[in-house]
């Protein structure tokens, strides 16, 4: 039974902080860290913007992109390290911004870094294959935050993709998925505590990209395809760098990651990271191609998926904006700026 | 028709930051004042209404407290209330319970007390609660903000300038210089008044009227009553109407449209026609209001605002219709309920000429003009030397 | 003392349809719209008034820029309110997000965003609601 992507909307804030511009606070050299991260410059949510509003906005895309009928949506989650709050769910106010619900509607919010997005994806593919319901929707949205001076705080930033799965009206069918899941504390944050804590190279080889490129090959062996049958991948990005090395040991040549680096001009968006990679390939490829995705939360695991375009994306992809047209609509903003709208100043509430 | 009503008495406090009063006391000063003056005792008084918000401190049942602390139980006490036309609509109140025949001798009393309240942040939005609480203020809208939206669509649609706005405040500084009971008694330059601190643009804080503490009461009789004293002032005609209580729902926003209707009905009941009004009290809580008020109330042609006050048609001297020769509530200072009070008082003392270096020559007809909110409620009161 | 400078969380609550989705009411006997919901029909009194849902595209009647914030806005400030035309008749009060003070004029489009009305404090909900931006072209690129 046919399950695939019936539309896809994405959402990054305006806002943008360079950099060096980070690095110059910190009395560290701009153009090292830049370079060394493979990251330009990092999103930035406006004052009134959060982890919610901008997921309904990417929902809200992503909708119209579709012409579904929202009160159609039978399942609705939403993946987020930046929930806005530890209990109640930011799931049923981007549903009710969207007319989803009220009858016949689950909605829920889920967590796993950054993969909690993609933990949607499946979830949704599931109940639309068992016939359970019409449309899900699966939502990858962050407003992620790195400790001051962390090396983290180059790299963290905002952005928030929706994709709404059916078996009518498919852009892109999902062939497929595959997860590694291990426990494997690379990266994490205690309850109360404003930033996450982690390993530093300890999120490397054993976390990233063991659960990575184990997470891709048993995909292909799974569905028996190989490397060559690709003509796009896109992994997590938690920079500019990782996704290369990813591609690079998994023998899939540098053109067919490099347009989904959308990474280097907006930075991490955590639980949009890897889905956003891939509505950017979406937003350029043809018809009948066949896309490598695979997602990466810490602690760890990993989503991979298979995607094969329809016709029906040429149709639909020009009716919303793309990554691209958010990712040049940008302002600059300082650090002093960048504080206060990251509520790093002390007693902001 | 009926009965002639006219006020025999009138006293008001000081309008400043009053720390060391509160309403009790600011209440129990004017009332006091005026029934001095009306040369009747606490007695004879058979109903008072009193204006006030009361929001900025939170007492409610202020009819009663009033009436309690101003020696006056166990008459009836009412209080009423009509965003910044609370005073104008206790007098409006005591004007119909002595017209219906059932009262001789109500008084009306305004009061506020508005800097109790400390926090900025509390205060602006304690204004707020006039207009449209949920879908004006809670959306970021201060009271400031809906006059300078109506400001802005004026200046768009009529071509009037900052600095016409800023000669309404420069005049009503100038005026209140000669009125001992107003907040600030200082004159402004226009350019001091362009250079002002923004508040909400083109608005800036010295476009704006004053947060000040303060009570104004006037006595209301029946002829006869009224016939025995020196120089009783008729009130000849009252006008009161209602509108949208948000701006956004109304067709114009560069004019009130209730505050022509309130004075239509004030012009019919009294027979008086716009240029026969000798002077005038125009609810300036915001330079434009002086504006739109001018247009409204039918003494300029729409949209001439600006231009007749540039003109000097509104000055004391030499203006063809001088307007709030009291200062206005730019300088006169603006206790929300006791506003609509001191403006009566005001046309009073022109028209007994008593109003001291402020004094206007050949007063017979003076008109008050209040508005509630962005225009939700407007009340135009006619008052007269002459009681025909 | 309670300044209500944000709503309560029922009033919040009641208040949601038309607060996310810009949702008012039409009148089944003359058709005015109005915004938001009114049982009472303003222009015939009739009382057969359904919701309905406005599109997010309007026009700017008017605007000013916040100095002076009330509770909850103070982070804000200096801010854009404006009083924004939609294109189904009513006017609706909101903040004008993500526009240069220099291109505001009266007259220019605009479209619905969602965003935080206000944040809350470390311990209250969230109010989420509508403000409005203007188009953004190549970020609208469809007029449907």
């Amino acid at each position: 039974m046919q399950v695939g992507i019936v539309g896809y909307g994405v959402y990054i804030p305006k806002f943008r902080i360079k950099v060096h511009e980070i690095a110059r606070v910190w009395n560290e050299d701009g153009e090292t860290m830049a370079k060394g991260l493979g990251v330009s410059e990092v999103s930035v949510p406006d004052l009134d913007e959060d982890t919610t509003t901008i997921a309904v906005e990417a929902a809200r895309n992503a909708i119209k992109q579709s012409g579904i009928d929202p009160r159609k949506i039978g399942a609705l989650y939403v993946g987020s390290e930046s929930h806005p709050y530890a209990v109640n769910p930011t799931a049923s106010t981007v549903a009710e911004a969207i007319s989803a619900g009220p009858g016949d509607f689950t909605c829920a919010d889920l967590e796993f870094a950054c993969k909690a997005g993609t933990a949607g994806i499946q979830m949704c593919m599931g109940m639309v294959a068992a016939g359970q319901i019409e449309y899900g929707v699966a939502i990858g949205s962050d407003c992620a935050q790195g400790r001051p001076g962390d090396a983290l705080e180059y790299s963290a930033s905002a952005g928030a993709c929706a994709l709404i799965l059916g078996q009518k009206g498919i852009i892109a069918e999902i062939e497929g998925t595959y997860s590694y899941s291990t426990d494997t504390p690379d990266f994490f944050r205690r309850e109360g505590e404003n930033f996450p804590s982690h390993g530093s190279r300890f999120t490397g080889k054993p976390a990233y990209f063991r659960h990575v490129l184990n997470g891709a090959t048993g995909l292909m062996t799974k569905l028996g395809l190989t490397v060559e049958d690709f003509d796009y991948a896109c992994f997590h990005s938690p920079n500019g760098k990782f996704p290369i090395i990813a591609a690079n040991t998994l023998k899939i040549p540098f053109e067919k990651v490099e347009p989904s680096l959308v990474v280097r001009a907006i930075g991490n968006t955590y639980s949009a990271s890897a889905m956003l990679s891939m509505a950017r390939l979406l937003d350029i490829c043809e018809p009948d191609q066949r896309i490598l995705m695979v997602a990466y939360g810490s602690g760890a695991g990993s989503d991979a998926f298979s995607l094969k375009t329809t016709d029906l994306l040429l149709e639909k992809r020009d009716q919303v904006p793309k990554v691209d047209d958010y990712v040049n609509n940008k302002v600059y903003i300082d650090y002093a700026i960048y504080a206060k709208h990251r509520g790093k100043i002390l007693d902001m509430t | 028709m009926t009965r002639d009503v006219a006020i025999i008495g009138q006293g008001m406090t000081k309008f400043q930051e009053h720390w060391d009063r509160g309403v009790r006391e600011l209440a129990a000063e004017a009332i006091t004042e005026a029934l001095q003056d009306a040369t009747i005792s606490h007695e004879q008084v058979q109903a008072l209404f009193v204006g006030s918000m009361g929001r900025f401190g939170g007492q409610e049942h202020i009819g009663a407290l009033v009436a309690d602390y101003t020696g006056l139980t166990p008459i009836p006490a009412t209080r009423v209330e009509a965003g910044c036309a609370c005073g104008a609509l206790a007098m409006r109140s005591a004007f119909l319970a002595v017209l219906s025949g059932l009262y001789d001798i109500v008084v009306a009393c305004g009061v506020e007390k508005m800097t109790d309240l400390t926090d900025s942040g509390d205060l602006i939005s304690a204004l707020g609660a006039a207009s449209d609480q949920e879908w004006e203020l809670q959306a970021g809208l201060t009271f400031p903000a809906v006059y300078a939206l109506m400001a802005r669509a004026h200046m768009a649609k009529y071509g009037t300038t900052k600095e016409q706005l800023a000669m309404v405040s420069a005049k009503n500084h100038k005026n209140a210089v000669n009125n001992p009971k107003a907040h600030f008694r200082r004159e402004f330059t226009i350019q001091q008044i362009l250079q002002a601190k923004m508040v909400c643009a083109p608005l800036g804080l010295l476009d704006c009227s004053p947060v000040s503490d303060g009570a104004a009461a006037i006595v209301i009789a029946d002829s006869e009553i009224a016939e025995t004293h020196e120089c009783p002032v008729w009130i000849r005609g009252s006008g009161h109407a209602s509108d949208t209580i948000a701006l956004q729902d109304r067709p114009t926003i560069t004019n009130i449209p209730a505050a022509q209707v309130a004075a239509r009905k004030a012009y019919e009941y009294a027979e008086i026609s716009p240029d026969e009004v000798d002077v005038a009290e125009i609810h300036d809580n915001f330079t434009i209001g002086e504006l739109m008020g001018l247009e409204d109330l039918g003494f300029v042609p729409e949209g001439q605002g600006g231009i007749a006050t540039e003109a000097g048609e509104t000055q004391i001297e030499g203006g063809k219709l001088p307007v709030n020769t009291s200062g206005g509530l730019k300088a006169r200072g603006n206790p929300i309920g006791a506003t609509g009070i001191a403006q009566a008082i005001e046309i009073m003392l022109q028209l007994r000429d008593n109003a001291g270096k402020r004094q206007v020559e050949d007063v017979e007809v003076g008109l008050t003009h209040s508005i509630g909110g962005s225009g939700a409620t407007a009340i135009v009161t006619l008052l007269s030397s002459k009681r025909r | 003392m309670t300044i209500l400078a944000e709503p309560s969380i029922p009033e919040y609550w009641r208040g949601i349809n038309a607060r996310f989705r810009l949702e008012g009411t039409e009148c089944a006997d003359c058709g005015r719209r109005t915004f938001p919901p009114r049982i009472v029909c303003p222009r015939c009194k009739s009382t057969k008034t359904i919701p309905k849902q406005f599109s997010g595209k309007g026009t700017l009647r008017s605007y000013t820029i916040v100095y002076e914030a009330p509770k909850g806005q103070e982070l804000h400030v200096p801010y854009v309110m404006g009083l924004v035309e939609l294109e189904e008749g009513p006017t609706v009060t909101a903040q004008i997000v993500d526009v240069n003070p220099d291109a505001l004029k009266i007259g220019l489009e605009l479209e619905v965003v969602f965003r935080k009305i206000s944040a809350g404090g470390r311990r209250g909900i969230v109010r989420y609601g509508f403000k409005f931006q203007p188009l953004q072209y190549p970020l609208h690129t469809s007029n449907a």
